[in-house]
């Protein structure tokens, strides 16, 4: 026994190298389940705060382009509305005015004070929380198209994934004939993703867009995820590699919007009951 | 320092990647200048806190802190190894105290093991090798350019 502790304490830093190798690893592993790791993100308020103070100095270098953005933005939703200018007759809450959005979705705007796109697993963290009504599992998105989906929130700030991220993909369709697949970022252009479960009899061409189907709790049918850039025959299965080129420029986003799904909870029950437990998105 | 080092990481250079590429990490910086004659367990410490600060804030639980405890691990060893037996070297690592060829090669070499475990890990897989290959090289040769960037600019004599 003396011998074994005399040859522990000989090798201390071999042995506290290993524990804390380990321990280092445990984190790693536990992360792969991300919705359980409750500390160490970015949602927690001591980074929030950080970021954000950070941000808003960056924000303000920024203001010519997020200005171009946000009129760009004014007019399109002008565009749908049908209405010029006129302010008395649009509604000021924030309901939902994408066309198939039957009243089920809430938007909740927001701000991005941090995101990468370099990692194989990239993140967001936006500057509103649960004080703000925004929940995990809720869709982020843009005006150009989607951006990921919320998985922390802490009272004032929130984290989540990208669509940059590896572990996580979208239900997607094709929406000019309505075929749907998964979009899945391949970790390597954050500009670009793939677009599986395409079958080969699907007529398809470069330039077509791909939208959200709307089959998944977190975002209305038809929010626009990018355009075809290339497919080719993929060996071994039926289904086409399709390269889609991301409508949302990530290394330039700025102000979000969280949708809430006020459905969300009955259609999942609804889906559970069916047996299938498991909403993929 | 520490915190000086982990805010410029966090807030400048993790926005820094060009085409998705080289992705800087200075911030073991901190870990490579500590005293010579700091017991190990101390480096080993210092090393696992400073990644997972970094992992903090970059929604990477375990990945900087186990490159940067690995790191911490071998930096003794290179040390020996590098250094001749004969010469006198300063208790402070740094490219006025102990000399440009010994201090470059030194931060070359841990840099080098640190930035190659993290991007494997990473990635975790040997999925696309040389891509992952040649980002690791390539953000190596960035850090060290910076590195000693900064020792001429800011730890002046």
């Amino acid at each position: 026994m003396r011998n074994l502790f005399r040859f522990i304490l000989h090798n201390h830093v071999f042995f506290l190298f290993l524990l804390l190798e380990i321990l280092s690893f445990i984190f790693i592993f536990n992360f792969n389940h991300y919705q359980k790791v409750r500390f160490l993100n970015t949602s927690s308020e001591i980074t929030g705060k950080v970021y954000d103070s950070f941000s808003k100095m960056y924000d303000f270098f920024r203001l010519p382009a997020i200005n171009r953005e946000l009129s760009a933005e004014n007019a399109r939703l002008r565009s749908i509305l049908g209405v010029s200018g006129t302010p008395g007759e649009i509604a000021d809450s924030l309901v939902s005015h994408y066309p198939s959005a039957d009243y089920q979705f809430n938007f909740i705007p927001a701000r991005i004070i941090n995101n990468t796109v370099n990692r194989q697993q990239n993140f967001l963290t936006l500057d509103k929380g649960s004080l703000d009504g925004i929940k995990p599992e809720m869709g982020i998105i843009t005006a150009n198209g989607v951006v990921g989906i919320v998985t922390h929130v802490s009272p004032s700030y929130a984290s989540g994934i990208s669509l940059l991220n590896t572990r996580w993909n979208v239900s997607a369709k094709l929406s000019r004939n309505g075929y749907f697949g998964s979009l899945v970022w391949d970790g390597k252009d954050y500009r670009k993703a793939l677009l599986n479960d395409i079958p080969f009899h699907v007529d398809i061409s470069a330039g077509d867009t791909v939208v959200t189907s709307g089959y998944s709790v977190f975002f209305p049918e038809g929010i626009l995820l990018g355009t075809v850039e290339s497919f080719e025959k993929g060996g071994g299965d039926n289904f086409y590699t399709i390269r889609v080129i991301l409508s949302v420029d990530f290394k330039a986003i700025s102000y979000v919007e969280v949708i809430e799904n006020i459905r969300k909870s009955e259609i999942e029950n609804i889906t559970r009951r069916n047996g299938t437990d498991e909403i993929t998105d | 320092m520490f915190v000086t080092l982990v805010l410029i990481q966090v807030l400048l250079l993790n926005q820094v990647n060009f085409g998705g590429f080289l992705n800087p990490y200075i911030y073991v910086l901190f870990i490579l200048l500590l005293p010579v004659s700091l017991p190990r367990y101390q480096v080993l410490l210092l090393s696992f806190f400073t990644g997972l600060a970094i992992d903090w804030f970059s929604n990477t639980p375990g990945l900087h802190a186990s490159a940067t405890v690995l790191m911490g691990f071998l930096r003794s060893p290179v040390i020996s190894m590098t250094t001749q037996r004969e010469s006198e070297q300063s208790d402070y690592p740094g490219l006025h105290h102990t000399g440009w060829r010994w201090f470059v090669t030194y931060i070359s070499i841990l840099v080098v093991i640190h930035h190659f475990f993290l991007f494997f890990l990473d990635v975790f897989s040997f999925e696309n090798f040389f891509r992952t290959l040649l980002r690791s090289m390539a953000s190596t040769v960035f850090t060290v350019f910076i590195i000693v960037l900064s020792q001429f600019l800011i730890f002046k004599e």
